[in-house]
This record gives structure tokens, C-alpha cells and sequence, in this order.
């Protein structure tokens, strides 16, 4: 059937190949990306809670993981997503006020969010060493 | 004018049936992440590295565990959505797309499970 075939070759989402990469796009994609991230990151706080909640010796040695190189490159990369994220959404947000949609605004957000994001994740490191 | 029936027309709710539920709900949880998750930024950075008594005393204290409990809530439900809209995007495989569907269902359930009771059983000095 013609129709099936048409069918079959519809376009279908994701389109990133055959589009040229602008800011808004790519800080589209860092958002799901972020997002699906965190999703799994949530392991990461109910395996933290739970240790907290099984006693000392095992809480130590997950103490001792999250110290580790992996372990606080896991936790620079699950910081810096969950404030990429959250900057993404509060530009939603905005967005959903109607304000700051065209070309020029969104492009700034857009740069607004990466900076930011890298930006805020290194102040928090900083105070979280700070602290100690 | 158009094919739709007046009680269709008055509900409001488009094809799906749901209306905008769950773009208000996604919106609802992301103002609500906001503080929340600004607490438990704030949280972790204080305990992290710190020894096993002195992170318990902290999360045993009642205001950082309900608002701990309520940061789960808002955020697991957040995800939730968010991974649904992902799965219906891009999982074109019917079956295989129910399937990760109901998964993103149980997982954050399981997840909030495992918290709450950590938790608690922390809130509840046992």
C-alpha cells in the first residue's frame, strides 16, 4: 500500500541530525538530558538516606564512595544537573507569563542558563568546601 | 462549529481526555521544587562528609524531615511526568512504550518508599 509506506517513513521525533544546532535547541536538549539525569540521581539520595538510616559502619562506607574521585565527579555532575534543570524551568516559567519569547530574548535565556548553571554549581562547591 | 459534541465542548478536555492536567501539575511541582530543592542543596552541602552522628541528629530534627518528605513528594511526582512525556516522545514501540510506562509508575514509588521509611525511621530515633 502507498499509504503504509508513507506511513513507514514519516519523521518521527527525535529530529537532532538534521537540524543546525542554535542555543535555545541545545539548551532544549540539556534540559531533558538534565532531567532524565536527575531521574536516576534520585538513586543516589534514597541509597544516602537509606545508609544514614542502617547505622555507622555502612553509612561510612558509602561516606567513604561519595568522598571517592567517582564519587564527587558523580556529585559535580548531579549538582550542575539539577541547577541546569531547575534554571531551564524557572526560564519556563518566565516563558509561560508570555514574556521574553522572541528570538533575540530567548537566545539570551538560553545563554542565561548555561552560565548561570555552571556559574551557581561552582559557588555552591566552593561553599560547600567552605563549610567544612 | 466543528464534530464536537456540547458536553465534549463544556469539559474542555481536548482528545486526551485530560485536558491540561498534566502540564498544570508539571508546573505546580516545578514552583514547588524550587525552595525545595534549594533546601536540600543547602542540606547536603552542610553534611556532606560529615560522621554518621552528627548527619542523624540533623535528620531527625522534625522541621528538616518533613520538609524532607515534601521535597520527595514534589520532585518524585515531577519526574514522574517528566519521564512520561519523554517515554511518549520517543518510544514509537507500543508495547515496549506501556511497558516503560507502568516501570515509570513503580520507580518512584519505590524510590519515595525507600526515603520516606529512611526517614522516618531516622525521625523516629530508632
Amino acid at each position: 500500500m502507498a499509504n503504509d509506506s508513507i506511513r513507514a517513513k514519516r519523521p518521527l521525533s527525535p529530529h537532532l541530525t538534521i537540524h543546525k544546532p542554535i542555543p535555545t535547541m541545545v539548551m532544549s536538549i540539556f534540559h531533558r538530558i538534565t532531567g532524565m539525569g536527575l531521574y536516576f540521581g534520585t538513586l543516589l539520595l534514597a541509597w544516602w538516606l537509606m545508609a544514614a538510616a542502617s547505622g555507622p559502619a555502612y553509612f561510612d562506607w558509602v561516606n567513604g564512595f561519595f568522598g571517592s574521585w567517582f564519587g564527587i565527579l558523580l556529585l559535580i555532575g548531579f549538582s550542575w544537573a539539577l541547577i541546569h534543570h531547575m534554571l531551564g524551568g524557572i526560564r519556563h516559567l518566565i516563558w509561560d507569563t508570555g514574556v521574553w519569547m522572541e528570538k533575540h530574548n530567548s537566545t539570551r535565556l538560553a545563554w542565561a542558563t548555561i552560565i548561570g548553571s555552571l556559574a551557581l554549581t561552582l559557588v555552591v562547591w566552593l561553599a560547600g568546601i567552605a563549610l567544612r | 462549529m466543528g464534530l464536537r459534541t456540547p458536553f465534549s465542548k463544556v469539559h474542555g478536555l481536548g482528545s486526551a481526555h485530560e485536558g491540561t492536567e498534566h502540564f498544570w501539575r508539571q508546573r505546580l511541582t516545578a514552583v514547588s521544587n524550587i525552595p525545595l530543592i534549594l533546601f536540600l542543596i543547602v542540606l547536603v552541602a552542610m553534611l556532606a562528609g560529615k560522621p554518621h552522628g552528627e548527619v542523624i541528629a540533623t535528620l531527625s530534627s522534625p522541621l528538616v524531615a518533613v520538609v524532607l518528605l515534601l521535597a520527595l513528594l514534589s520532585v518524585l511526582y515531577h519526574m514522574r511526568l517528566g519521564m512520561q512525556a519523554v517515554i511518549e516522545d520517543y518510544i514509537h514501540h507500543e508495547l515496549l512504550k506501556v511497558g516503560l510506562l507502568m516501570l515509570n509508575v513503580f520507580y518512584p514509588l519505590a524510590i519515595g518508599l525507600i526515603s520516606a521509611f529512611a526517614i522516618l525511621k531516622l525521625a523516629f530515633g530508632a
